[in-house]
């Protein structure tokens, strides 16, 4: 039996969820070639540059936030149902939270592409992080401050399942898939305050005039407050599968299910207090705030090495259990013809070279030569581009015949796709980091100046625009391989043949009740969480906030 | 709980790889004293800025270079849509071996301003002052360019930095 005949309701809000995320993904790579091409100058002939910028917005908002949150909601769905062996308690309540975000993400997006379409009476070209003083139409927060909440509802659909689960199973500990949900979700309910602040409180009514002024240096803090957890928020769906679906790919089973509970109770502790190391070169912010989130930065270096660790011994497990030998020769008895398998393992290859640009990014003197440069867009190519978008990618590959009931067509393409990104990535990324270190800025339509050559850049400026432009119409190819995958699954017919794939998950090696009850105790971890921010973001916010909650003020300026 | 013997050895590894970042970051600071951006700056009245109102504003000058010491200048440069003034109408002049304070605002959005290729890099946050201090040791000319996107023309936005030998110098600008 496959998901979908066990949990017809829930299967069919993931395919929703995954829906809209993988649309979203569509437009959000077209437009991520369509950049590639113009900013390297190989073509410029289908959008002008100042619309570049619309074009670099929607990129970003589709991307970053609706494709990757899209995919967790659907991903987190079926993760709790599956784990918790139990359906949504109501789904007037599950289509409530699912609406919200895909109304908010539409306002929104009509905003973005209002840019672009001249019938469109909106504007946001702000950009993902929309720094006030520009200002976007009204309806571009809204949307956003609708979806957000659509994903705080989420949130609460899944405990409500786990809090029903907990009611029927009081002694059980609490099952690695739901845990994971949980430490993801409370993560995110406290990173989204700043954000959700920033929105309600000043952008919107200043977008609509009720407020005339807000402050350029508070609205950025809070946005950045939520804008590092965010990454977490990418990734811990990523982190989902590697622990709990990837061994399983592999022919074996997790390491260590405790290790794995306490990488995620990490993250809920570190993720947040750390949002300064994006404003390491930001006036107005006192040096010893930012050397604190320097500090919890590297901490966080923690859980992801630790996941390094688990991960790969999973999977050399799972590589002899399939009769691998030897120190390294085992990797040869992996399915790397298996694309779930291959593009979770690659896109977890691809991650490690991110932490190590990233170490470049936390170093807060090291930073100064980068910040802002393109070798930023490079290093998170390598995480959200890669480490999440090719895991979720790959990870469709084995979902979606379970919650159609459909196996999956092409399946050619869907084996050759993984490498396809991951050789677009490597040209596009390693140039971009590349060009960073010379100082070639981020953000820019046009990135050639009469001042400035960049003429010190390693291989010359022909040279890595070529690879940019290259592996950035190959990670289109790739994401058009996929998309023809999943569309050619859905509307295949059910029933041809015996499903290939099944969600049942063996226990881990080393199993939970080796780790004391603690782990599980939310509400622990919850308060250091909320300890540490409050730490971190206490004292500067009451400073921006003493000489007036809207001053130093700017009017709005729109772009 | 049990760990596996090589994962508690890994995991001393990454706590120690850990500290040892947190250190060196550290000694930059503390050791080698590399300056960073902070609150020094003070702040100043966004609205004045853009209404060049400077001799309201107890943190800002007129922009342009003042000599203050020996070999010390102090640059005050307002960035906004989309040019650096000074520095992109004229080149911003110092002389060789010189030690220059900029201090940075903005009259509009945010800005980023950047010494392409060096380590000179800080944002103009309206109604903030972005103080940084730089050495200049070699002659030759510098371009500034806009980090941050702060609109249609954000790609146009850019400047640059004369450095001459001490004996050419004659006055800022």
């Amino acid at each position: 039996m496959a998901f979908v005949d066990d949990y017809p309701d829930a299967a069919q809000i993931v395919r929703l969820n995954f829906g809209v995320s993988f649309l979203m993904l569509f437009v959000g790579a077209l437009f991520g070639v369509i950049q590639a091409l113009h900013r390297t100058n190989v073509f410029r002939g289908f959008i002008s540059s100042t619309q570049y910028y619309t074009v670099l917005t929607g990129h970003g908002v589709f991307l970053a936030l609706f494709f990757t949150i899209f995919f967790l909601t659907g991903l987190f769905t079926w993760g709790v149902v599956n784990s918790l062996e139990r359906p949504l308690s109501s789904s007037s309540f599950t289509w409530t939270w699912f609406l919200m975000m895909a109304f908010g993400a539409l306002f929104t997006g009509v905003a973005i592409l209002g840019g672009l379409v001249p019938a469109i009476p909106f504007k946001a070209n702000v950009l993902y992080t929309f720094y006030a003083p520009m200002k976007a139409h009204p309806i571009f927060y809204a949307g956003l401050a609708i979806w957000l909440v659509g994903t705080w509802l989420a949130g609460a659909d899944w405990f409500r399942s786990f809090f029903q689960w907990r009611s029927e199973n009081s002694g059980e500990r609490i099952p690695l898939q739901t845990f994971m949900v949980m430490a993801t979700m409370l993560m995110w309910y406290l990173a989204t305050l700043g954000v959700a602040v920033e929105i309600l409180v000043f952008l919107l009514p200043w977008s609509l005039g009720i407020i005339s002024q807000v402050d350029p240096l508070l609205t950025r803090t809070l946005f950045w407050f939520f804008g590092h957890p965010v990454v977490y928020f990418w990734l811990m769906p990523a982190y989902f599968v590697w622990y709990t679906i990837l061994p399983k790919l592999a022919g074996g089973r997790l390491f260590s299910d405790p290790l794995a509970r306490v990488v995620f109770i990490l993250f809920l502790i570190l993720s947040t207090p750390v949002g300064f190391h994006h404003q390491y070169m930001d006036p107005g912010i006192p040096e010893g705030f930012k050397f604190l989130a320097m500090s919890n930065t590297m901490f966080l270096l923690l859980p992801s090495l630790l996941t390094a660790f688990t991960v790969v011994a999973s999977i050399e497990h799972g590589a002899r259990q399939r009769g691998g030998k030897g120190r390294l020769g085992w990797m040869r008895a992996l399915p790397w013809d298996n694309p779930a398998f291959a593009g979770a393992t690659l896109a977890g290859l691809m991650f490690a070279a991110g932490g190590f640009s990233g170490m470049v990014n936390a170093g807060l003197n090291l930073n100064y030569l980068v910040h802002n440069t393109l070798w930023v867009p490079g290093h998170f190519h390598l995480t959200v581009g890669t480490a999440s978008a090719l895991t979720f990618m790959a990870i469709t590959y084995w979902l979606l015949p379970q919650i159609t009931g459909k196996r999956l067509q092409f399946y050619g393409l869907a084996t050759v796709q993984p490498y396809v990104w991951f050789l677009g990535m490597t040209l596009m990324s390693n140039a971009m980091h590349r060009a960073g270190l010379a100082g070639v800025p981020r953000r820019t339509a046009e990135p050639q100046y009469q001042n400035v050559d960049f003429s010190s850049v390693i291989g010359g400026v022909a040279e890595f625009r070529m690879q940019i432009a290259v592996g950035g119409t190959l990670l289109f190819l790739g994401a058009v391989l996929f998309l023809a995958v999943v569309v050619g699954t859905m509307m295949a017919e059910r029933g041809r043949g015996q499903l290939r794939v099944n969600g049942d998950i063996k226990p881990a090696l080393s199993g939970p009740d080796d780790s004391p009850r603690i782990i599980d105790d939310f509400r622990v971890w919850t308060a250091i969480a909320v300890v540490l921010v409050v730490l971190a973001y206490g004292p500067p916010i009451v400073s921006f906030l003493s000489n007036g909650v809207f001053a130093p003020g700017s009017p709005p300026i729109p772009v | 709980m049990e760990i596996h013997k090589f994962e508690k050895l890994w995991l001393v590894a990454a706590l120690a790889l850990i500290v040892g970042f947190i250190a060196t970051v550290t000694y930059g600071a503390a050791g080698v004293g590399i300056e960073m951006v902070d609150e020094e700056g003070g702040t100043v009245d966004a609205e004045a800025i853009q209404n060049n109102e400077y001799g309201s504003q107890p943190n800002f000058k007129e922009p342009g270079v003042y000599q203050t010491g020996q070999n010390e200048y102090d640059v005050y440069v307002v960035s906004q849509q989309f040019l650096f003034k000074p520095g992109t109408t004229s080149p911003i002049t110092l002389p060789a071996g010189s030690t220059v304070t900029f201090y940075i605002t903005s009259a509009d959005v945010i800005h980023g301003f950047e010494v392409a290729g060096t380590n000179v890099n800080a944002m103009a946050v309206p109604g903030q002052v972005a103080q940084i201090t730089v050495q200049f040791d070699e002659t030759g000319q510098y371009g500034i360019v806009c980090n941050e996107y702060c609109g249609a023309g954000h790609h146009t936005m850019e400047g640059s930095i004369e450095v001459v030998p001490q004996s050419e110098y004659e006055g800022g600008q």
